[in-house]
């Protein structure tokens, strides 16, 4: 580790937490329906748009109506991005002449935009046309984070305030919103950012270059600029190209890669502020964005420390210095722990560096990051819903230490909220475990495994884990394209989204309609160094916990047999 | 508090059958109650097949599997001993009450008759009948005094062998069946028909048997199903995992890791801590209705208590004399003396004790004096005493007024006017003495504050707890009372009406509500605060209109309610806590030994150098088996509550049951160990 990398990692930290006040401010007042600065030019569109829609802000929904909205919203994109796939062959914008996807390719490649994810079985520059990227994944890529932030939009409500008709807001609004006043604007700036620092913008055919050796090489091109944009902001992390943002037109230099890792959290991390704002105490926001920070460091921490450190079977052989297998030169060994880090806490999934590769303690951060349910940040909307479930089991277990009945922001937490929540709590370890164990033991999934051993395991482990927590980013190795892994990732997905998703809605649902009893000196701050610790130590016992085992048949035994001088 | 029952956690009384009843509770019907230790049975008749199944091939270790197959049955069992420890302490009362409800004769009370009754059985009385009750009889059944008063000893049902007063009217009319009248006789209305009257009520309360898991408890028991999927999962997946390492791994072990990590120490403890929190409260002889008002009662945000008898001694005291210009304060003492020589009253008394003790004026003979008394009545609110050629009076400052006429000047009646507003203004009461139509003064009779009771209010403000004071004073003197008990609140001139208007409130600023009371018109406030506590000696209506009743009918106990309520809650916090964090250790005893056979490397987790895999696994369970005797006291006695502010008391805790459940297993599993070891049994 050098002080120039933590440096690195400081500057990153300071500016996500810089633009968290001034973007929670900018989000509430949007989701409040207040003005902003650019109302002037918007709200003329949103207008059309809800009169299109025949809807209006002014129709509340409850949760069951919300939750009907959002899931026939997802369902309608899905079903849309599977036809694109199966007939881009005679759709137009294909100068490459890409043939129809496969159907459980497409099976998952449209659930896993729909959910988030950004699980990618393809390599996009030799698959997807380029209306397939921008009118199909682009367009999931929005309006899949834009559902996560309205989900996010309808839980902050619920502690915020009560509504005696018990309505959480209307999703078509709050999505709309979210894409029209957040995700765009930033999104074009952004996009302008990227093509000044040299990522292509293109509808042009790939480029055809003669090597120096003579050979000839097809150079892939394409809108590359702005669907990074939306892949960072938005927390999908699927590329463009196949190598994702390791790809020097996805990721030119130290500058862009700045801007992409900022990118990836700053919704995130504003969130906690938009709620602090909405609930009339912005401490309780910071709260929580310590306890993710606490977390989030110490992953990083480990992963740079584990990186810098590298193999000691290569040293071995006298190969000196970290581990710099699977990164680029550009970004060494600092930028890539930190991006590593960054995008899997977040449920991004982009990648700058193969996690494969890194060793197996700098491997286990991003997997166990992704198994405490991607809430440090964690995704647009779904870290922030993420974190408040493990919010209501601590307050649960340890409200009752103070001798009242539980309760968060003077909301009571009862059965109806503790069974959603471990409800969503369980979803996770039944994707990620159960569809882990069986593949381990069939014969035709483990032939897809890239490595023998641990590492093999890892892989498998890796993906569903990836799948279900809505990342996306891959452990490289795996041959993923196949028919059991597209179905049972697909499903992963779906699960690992909606599962939690509806939960999460029905919390709301049950907490708006409940009485917010004031706060006095015998209920039990939530603001505070106190409960940071709180919540770090349930996420870590709860989620840590249940995928012990696991990890201790992965990454831990690989990484004793390395300092073993073991290999498989 | 006179009679906080010590019932010693030791009680070979009670923990002689409770072994019996850990096995009969073995009932399927009877575990399902509780999913965690439901999941530990079914578990645990799966591998006594799967050893019975060995034993009969001779294969595997038998010796293991057998050890780790009975302590599987211990921590079933030790969890239903748990339980059958707290209900055993119930028992026992309920089995002395039972004694006091042995089969009666009642005096059956003719139509349209006051006097012919026919003898029959008081379990053949219905709701309406009117029955006799003479001196030496049982009163039959619940019922209300129609007619008559007689004194009634309630010993069978408070405890307290002085006899109480039971007279028709008022908010003394209510009689319980089992007590027994000593004195004159009563008639009495039945209420209750044989089979709900409240000792009925109270017998079942204090054995348990109508217990209802409470909200809470319900939801804690979600969690703790969760947790308890989760690890299914956990475990589960793990012979897969194994599988494709190469190894494999006895369904034993699996099933020791799984019971290890599923919440038990709680899921066995948590309806013995239900329990316990009833008992506790029936030890303090009150009865909570439901559980449920058990754990609103943690949850009170605001307390109204009354002023009388809560707040304040029951009586006022004298403590200073005002006379008016031209009177000497002695003049005034000695009239003052001499007019409540005859006053029984403690207001007379204290009278009596200021004249002697500030003004040296020593008792005198009534006889000698050839005084006679005059007594308070409700026309003339005013005693007093004619002497030979002199008439002394104290009372009201007006009813005074009105006896000494327009016959003296405005100017001194202003003058006792303005020193009468002035002890008003104080929080007092004042008493206007004349003699001989003439004005002497005002005594100051003040109202005492209960010793302590500031602390107590500024302990509940720690707690988060508003007090609010009731009382029929009007503002001013309310104010007054207010400020030197220390109270946050007060509701002056309170009736029934504006009683429910303040609860309604609160209730609307989403404050639960916690009052006691008495009488027939405090029946709707009871009904409406979350938790109303009646008094024993009140009405009827009051005692069902509440969901705790006090045996003893003191109504500081409030606090005390509020106590046992978050004592309740803390304890179930604590041990879950406690129970969750425990796992940790489990883990690092049972994964390196479960796959040290094919990971060898994985032997650097056992880092508390457990001495062979089979011990390590061995020592966990019997851990995990012991740790819910060792805390049956803990969860009987609950976590002691300190009023310290919630942030204090939740770090506190975190440190001992969060920080302490990490580190004891790790302690305690090297210990049995070391002792399995020691003892060769792997």
């Amino acid at each position: 580790m050098t002080l120039f990398g933590w440096l690195q990692i400081l500057l990153f930290c300071g500016i996500v937490v810089a633009l968290v006040k001034p973007l929670g401010g900018y989000m509430t007042r949007v989701f409040a329906g207040e003005r902003t600065f650019l109302s002037p030019l918007l709200v003329p569109i949103e207008r059309g748009l809800y009169a299109l829609a025949g809807t209006s802000e002014r129709e509340e929904q409850r949760w069951t109506a919300y939750a009907f909205a959002m899931l026939a919203f997802n369902l309608a994109g899905l079903l849309l991005l599977y036809a694109l796939q199966r007939l881009q062959g005679a759709l137009p914008l294909n100068p490459a002449g890409m043939t129809a996807v496969g159907p459980e390719l497409s099976f998952n490649t449209a659930i896993s935009f729909v959910a988030n994810t950004n699980w990618q079985n393809y390599g996009g520059e030799s698959t997807m046309s380029y209306l397939t990227q921008m009118a199909g994944l682009t367009v999931q890529n929005f309006v899949s984070a834009a559902t996560g932030m309205a989900i996010a939009v309808a839980l902050i409500r619920a502690f915020a305030g009560s509504s005696s008709g018990r309505a959480l807001g209307n999703f078509w609004v709050d999505m709309t919103r979210a894409t029209l006043y957040v995700l765009l604007p930033v999104c074009i700036v952004l996009t302008l950012a990227y093509v000044a620092l040299g990522v292509p913008q293109t509808f042009g055919p790939y480029v055809e270059a003669t090597t120096l050796e003579g050979a000839r090489q097809t150079i892939a091109l394409g809108p590359v600029a702005s669907q990074l944009a939306i892949k960072m902001l938005g927390t999908n992390g699927g590329g463009f190209f196949n190598a994702n943002s390791a790809h020097p037109f996805e990721n030119p230099d130290a500058i862009s890669n700045m801007i992409q890792m900022v990118s990836i959290f700053a919704i995130g991390a504003a969130f906690t502020n938009v709620f602090g704002r909405t609930v009339g105490n912005q401490r309780q926001g910071w709260t929580i964005l310590a306890a993710m920070g606490l977390l989030f460091v110490a992953g990083v921490a480990i992963t740079y420390w584990a990186e810098a450190s590298g193999n000691s079977l290569m040293h071995a052989f006298g190969l000196q210095g970290g581990n710099m297998e699977g990164k680029e030169t550009r970004f060494g060994i600092a930028l890539s722990s930190l991006f590593a880090v960054v995008t899997t806490a977040a449920s991004c999934g982009a990648v700058n560096a193969m996690h494969g590769s890194f060793t197996a303690l700098g491997g286990l951060i991003p997997l166990l990051n992704m198994q405490l349910g991607e809430v440090i940040v964690g995704g647009v909307g779904a870290g922030f819903y993420g974190i408040i479930l493990f919010i209501v089991v601590a307050v649960f277990v340890a409200g009752l230490m103070v001798g009242r009945t539980p309760e968060y922001l003077g909301k009571k937490i009862e059965a109806k909220e503790m069974k959603m929540a471990v409800l969503a709590i369980l979803c996770l370890p039944l994707a990620m475990l159960v569809f882990t164990a069986i593949s381990s033991v069939m014969p035709s999934a483990v032939a897809s495994i890239g490595t023998a051993g641990p590492h093999g395991f890892s892989e498998i482990l890796y993906a569903y884990t990836s799948a279900a927590a809505n990342n996306g980013s891959a452990f490289g190795g795996l041959t993923g394209n196949t028919p059991w892994y597209n179905v049972t990732l697909g499903l992963g997905m779906l699960m690992g989204r909606f599962l939690v998703i509806i939960p999460a809605l029905a919390i709301a649902g049950s907490l708006i309609a409940k009485k917010t009893v004031p706060a006095s000196a015998g209920t039990f701050p939530t603001d505070g160094p106190l409960f940071v610790g709180l919540l770090v130590g349930t996420i870590l016992i709860v989620g840590g916990l249940t995928f012990f085992p696991a990890l201790a048949l992965g990454p831990v035994v690989e990484h004793l047999a390395m300092l073993a001088g073991q290999t498989f | 508090m006179s009679q906080v029952k010590s019932a010693s956690i030791l009680d070979t009384h009670i923990l002689v059958p409770a072994i019996g009843a850990a096995f009969t509770k073995l009932d399927p019907r009877t575990l399902a109650r509780n999913p965690v230790m439901f999941v530990v049975a079914t578990v645990s008749v799966l591998t006594t097949v799967l050893f019975t199944r060995d034993l009969l091939t001779g294969r595997g270790d038998l010796g293991f599997s057998f050890q780790i197959n009975l302590w599987l049955w211990f921590t079933v069992l030790f969890a239903n001993f748990a339980e059958a420890v707290a209900e055993g302490r119930g028992k026992a009362q309920a089995d002395s009450l039972r004694r006091a409800r042995s089969e009666t004769q009642a005096k059956l009370l003719a139509a349209n008759s006051t006097t012919d009754y026919r003898m029959v059985p008081g379990a053949s009385l219905k709701v309406g009948d009117l029955v006799l009750v003479e001196a030496g009889d049982i009163i039959p059944s619940d019922g209300e005094v129609v007619e008559g008063i007689a004194s009634v000893n309630e010993a069978a049902i408070t405890g307290e062998s002085a006899p109480v007063i039971r007279e028709s009217g008022g908010d003394r009319s209510a009689v319980t069946g089992g007590t027994q009248v000593l004195s004159d006789w009563i008639r009495v209305r039945i209420t209750a028909a044989a089979g709900s009257t409240f000792l009925d009520r109270m017998i079942s309360l204090v054995e348990g048997a109508e217990r209802q898991k409470t909200p809470n408890e319900i939801a804690l028991n979600i969690l703790l199903a969760g947790m308890t999927l989760i690890f299914v999962l956990a475990t589960a997946t793990i012979p897969s995992f194994a599988t494709y390492a190469g190894g494999a791994i006895p369904v034993i072990v699996l099933v020791a890791l799984f019971v290890t990590l599923i919440p038990t120490t709680i899921g066995a403890l948590l309806s013995a801590i239900g329990i316990a929190g009833m008992d506790r409260l029936v030890r303090f002889n009150v009865l909570a209705m439901s559980g449920r008002a058990v754990e609103a009662a943690g949850d009170v945000d605001t307390l109204l208590l009354d002023k009388t008898g809560t707040i304040t001694l029951g009586n006022r005291q004298a403590t200073a004399l005002t006379p008016v210009r031209g009177v000497t304060e002695r003049a005034l003492a000695d009239a003052a003396q001499l007019a409540s020589l005859a006053d029984e009253t403690p207001e007379g008394r204290s009278i009596v004790v200021l004249a002697k003790e500030k003004y040296g004026i020593r008792g005198r003979d009534m006889a000698s004096l050839k005084a006679t008394f005059v007594p308070f009545t409700a026309q003339t609110r005013m005693s007093g005493v004619d002497l030979e050629g002199a008439q002394i009076r104290k009372g009201a400052v007006d009813a005074v007024l009105a006896y000494v006429g327009n016959t003296i000047s405005s100017e001194v009646v202003r003058e006792l006017q303005a020193i009468a507003e002035e002890i008003a203004r104080a929080g007092g009461t004042p008493l206007a003495v004349a003699r001989d139509g003439q004005l002497l003064g005002v005594i100051h009779l003040k109202d005492i504050v209960k010793g302590g009771i500031r602390e107590r209010f500024a302990e509940l403000r720690r707690m988060g707890i508003r007090t609010v004071m009731i009382t029929g004073d009007n503002p001013m003197t309310a104010a007054a009372i207010a400020a030197e008990a220390g109270v946050d609140d007060f509701l002056a001139q309170a009736t029934p009406e504006n009683k429910l208007q303040l609860i309604r409130e609160e209730q609307a600023k989403g404050k639960l509500v916690a009052m006691c009371g008495d009488g027939t018109n405090d029946a709707p406030a009871l009904a409406q605060a979350d938790v109303g506590v009646a008094m024993n000696t009140g009405t009827v209506a009051a005692r069902e209109a509440g969901n705790m009743v006090d045996l003893d009918s003191d109504p500081t106990k409030l606090i005390e309610i509020v106590e046992i309520g978050k004592q309740l809650l803390m304890t179930r916090g604590a041990l879950t806590t406690f129970s969750i964090a425990n796992d940790i250790a489990k883990y690092f005893a049972i994964i390196p030994a479960m796959f040290l056979a094919f990971y060898p490397q994985l032997g650097v987790l056992n880092i508390m150098g457990l001495s062979t895999p089979q011990s390590a696994i061995l020592s966990a369970i019997i851990f995990n088996a012991l740790i819910i005797i060792a805390l049956i006291p803990l969860s009987l006695r609950g976590v002691k509550y300190r009023a310290v502010g919630a942030g204090a008391l939740l770090s506190r805790n975190l440190l001992i049951y969060g920080l302490g459940g990490i580190i004891v297993p790790f302690i305690g599993i090297k210990a049995i160990d070391v002792a399995v070891t020691a003892l060769g049994l792997v």
